[in-house]
């Protein structure tokens, strides 16, 4: 296990609306007051209407893995090594950095996670922050 | 659309770099010192000569300590490019552009590094508020708590996409690295001088990010610096050296773009900011992909040299492998390229010293000289040059 919790997301008040949704285990996008489009990561204004109109909306949670990579060194005190790291395409067409659970990276061959769908799940970070993951749909708790 | 007018107005005439090692044992202030002092002695001027500063983000060296250290007494033209590396040729193309309008004479452009020594280039960012240092705003604030903490790790999306949707493997990032690291193992300046692998070395080279880097398809983490000199292509007639002339220059500006990655683009594929770069130096100049016969490509990662090869048009999409294995990057090839050994052979300045090579090779004094080499394309994916024999 590593040594120590995972560094929690550095808040500022542009990102605070994802992390403190977060906390409660909701998975939010900021949604453009005006024109409707969503955006992540957050910003104060939208970049397609330039409106300051900003709605939150509560995402489904599903998506494709778009990319990945198993990442090896070098190693932190802050996670499991190697740390399998995804870009995930939500549904809603929102795309996210985080990590696949409940996988062994030793079990996939070349470039084949590509395309696979996931839905979200939650792990622990430092400072009582709560961190969206992802698992296999279809795999436990999903 | 209006051809830009300051097209080779402008030439590097001077270059000068210290040595390139894995612990320098002095400031990035005093390796500055004395790449900038090198480089005006081999333009033959001095600090007195220069009105103009250029670098970009991520530098140590502050500009008003170096002021004070050189002893530039008039300076009244500045410019710090954003990207980090992926800006050291906006460096080249600011500096021009200042020439060719008159608002300076003269101007230095310039990297110091301790990347091994000092902060290690390829360490782990993991810091508790936003910083607009090395890792950007983006990457810290969404890729931290992930354990995407690392370069290699920011543009290894892009990477594993490009596998992906190409059918690229490791051995095909490979084979670059072999043909750098040869070029690197002729160059005495380079960190593996002498020091050639062969494709079986690189492919039992330990993981750094799995599939797409290994340790060899890893630039170096370098101690050094090295400094250009710009001035008009008047002046540069009666200085030292043939003149080396900025024929074409762009900055890449992309929607969503970050620092390292471009995570939020919707093809992760292509090497988007490369795309828009080949608009502007091959839509812009009268300058076409057949004028260059030497390519210094930002090799920070193997990958990503291929991804360029591609988005700048010498080759098709998914292509690079095959005019690679072709033997394309070697001096007889269609585009000899990182002929010092690049940033993974030679070393990592900031990618700044591909500038250098490629003003060495257009005075003809490279080491793995292109035989008569009039056009260089530099790119730093985000930011790049065309340099000409004047």
């Amino acid at each position: 296990m590593a040594d120590a919790a995972r560094p929690a997301p550095i808040l500022t008040d542009d990102n605070a609306v994802f992390w403190e949704a977060a906390r409660e285990h909701r998975l939010v996008a900021q949604q453009c007051g005006s024109c409707g489009r969503l955006r992540h990561p957050p910003r104060p204004m939208c970049p397609h209407c330039r409106s300051l109109a900003i709605d939150v909306v509560e995402l489904s949670g599903r998506g494709t893995v778009y990319s990945f990579s198993i990442i090896h060194y070098p190693p932190t005190p802050f996670f499991d090594y190697p740390v399998l790291a995804v870009l995930v395409d939500l549904d809603e067409g929102i795309r996210l950095v985080s990590n696949l659970v409940d996988v062994d990276p030793a079990s996939i061959d070349g470039t084949s996670l590509v395309g696979a769908r996931v839905t979200v799940d939650w792990v622990a970070a430092d400072s009582g922050a709560e961190l969206p993951v992802f698992r296999l749909t279809g795999s436990d708790a999903s | 659309m209006t051809r830009p007018t300051w097209g080779g107005k402008a030439a590097i005439v001077g270059i000068g770099q210290t040595e390139f090692s894995k612990h320098a044992g002095r400031t990035e202030l005093q390796l500055a010192c004395e790449s900038i002092t090198a480089a005006l002695a081999d333009a033959g001027l001095s600090p007195a000569d220069v009105d103009g500063l250029a670098s970009y983000t991520v530098d140590p060296v502050e500009e008003t300590e170096l002021v004070r250290s050189v002893g530039f007494d008039a300076v009244n033209f500045s410019a710090r490019i954003p990207y980090g590396g992926g800006g050291s040729m906006g460096t080249i193309y600011a500096a021009a552009l200042a020439i060719a309008s008159g608002a300076a004479e003269v101007v230095v452009v310039y990297r110091a590094i301790r990347a091994r020594s000092g902060s290690r280039f390829g360490g782990a960012k993991v810091a508790p508020t936003p910083t607009s240092g090395h890792s950007g705003t983006t990457a810290l604030q969404w890729c931290m708590p992930f354990g995407v903490v690392t370069p290699a790790s920011w543009m290894a999306f892009n990477a594993v996409r490009y596998m992906h949707t190409y059918g690229v493997e490791s051995a095909d990032f490979g084979r670059a690295v072999v043909q750098f690291r040869e070029y690197a193992a002729g160059n005495p300046a380079s960190y593996f001088h002498e020091r050639p692998i062969t494709l079986d070395d690189h492919q039992a080279s330990r993981w750094i990010v799995e599939p797409c880097i290994r340790l060899f398809d890893c630039c170096q983490e370098t101690d050094g610096s090295v400094a250009l000199v710009l001035a008009s292509a008047a002046r540069a007639a009666d200085l030292p050296h043939p003149p080396v002339l900025v024929e074409a220059g762009g900055v890449a500006s992309l929607f969503e773009a970050e620092i390292a990655s471009d995570h939020y683009l919707p093809d992760l594929a292509v090497m988007n900011a490369s795309l828009v770069l080949a608009e502007h130096l091959f839509g812009e100049f009268g300058l076409t992909r057949d004028d260059i016969d030497v390519g210094l490509i930002y090799d920070a990662f193997s990958p990503i040299f291929l991804m360029q090869l591609e988005g700048l048009g010498f080759c098709g999409r998914g292509e690079a492998k095959d005019f690679i294995a072709a033997g394309n990057l070697a001096l007889d090839g269609r585009l000899p390229c990182n002929t010092n050994g690049g940033l993974i052979g030679e070393g990592y300045i900031h990618g700044l010293n591909l500038a250098t090579e490629a003003t060495r090779q257009l005075r003809g004094t490279a080491i793995h000289q292109v035989a008569g080499a009039q056009h260089a394309l530099v790119s730093a994916s985000r930011t790049g040059v065309i340099l000409g024999r004047a």
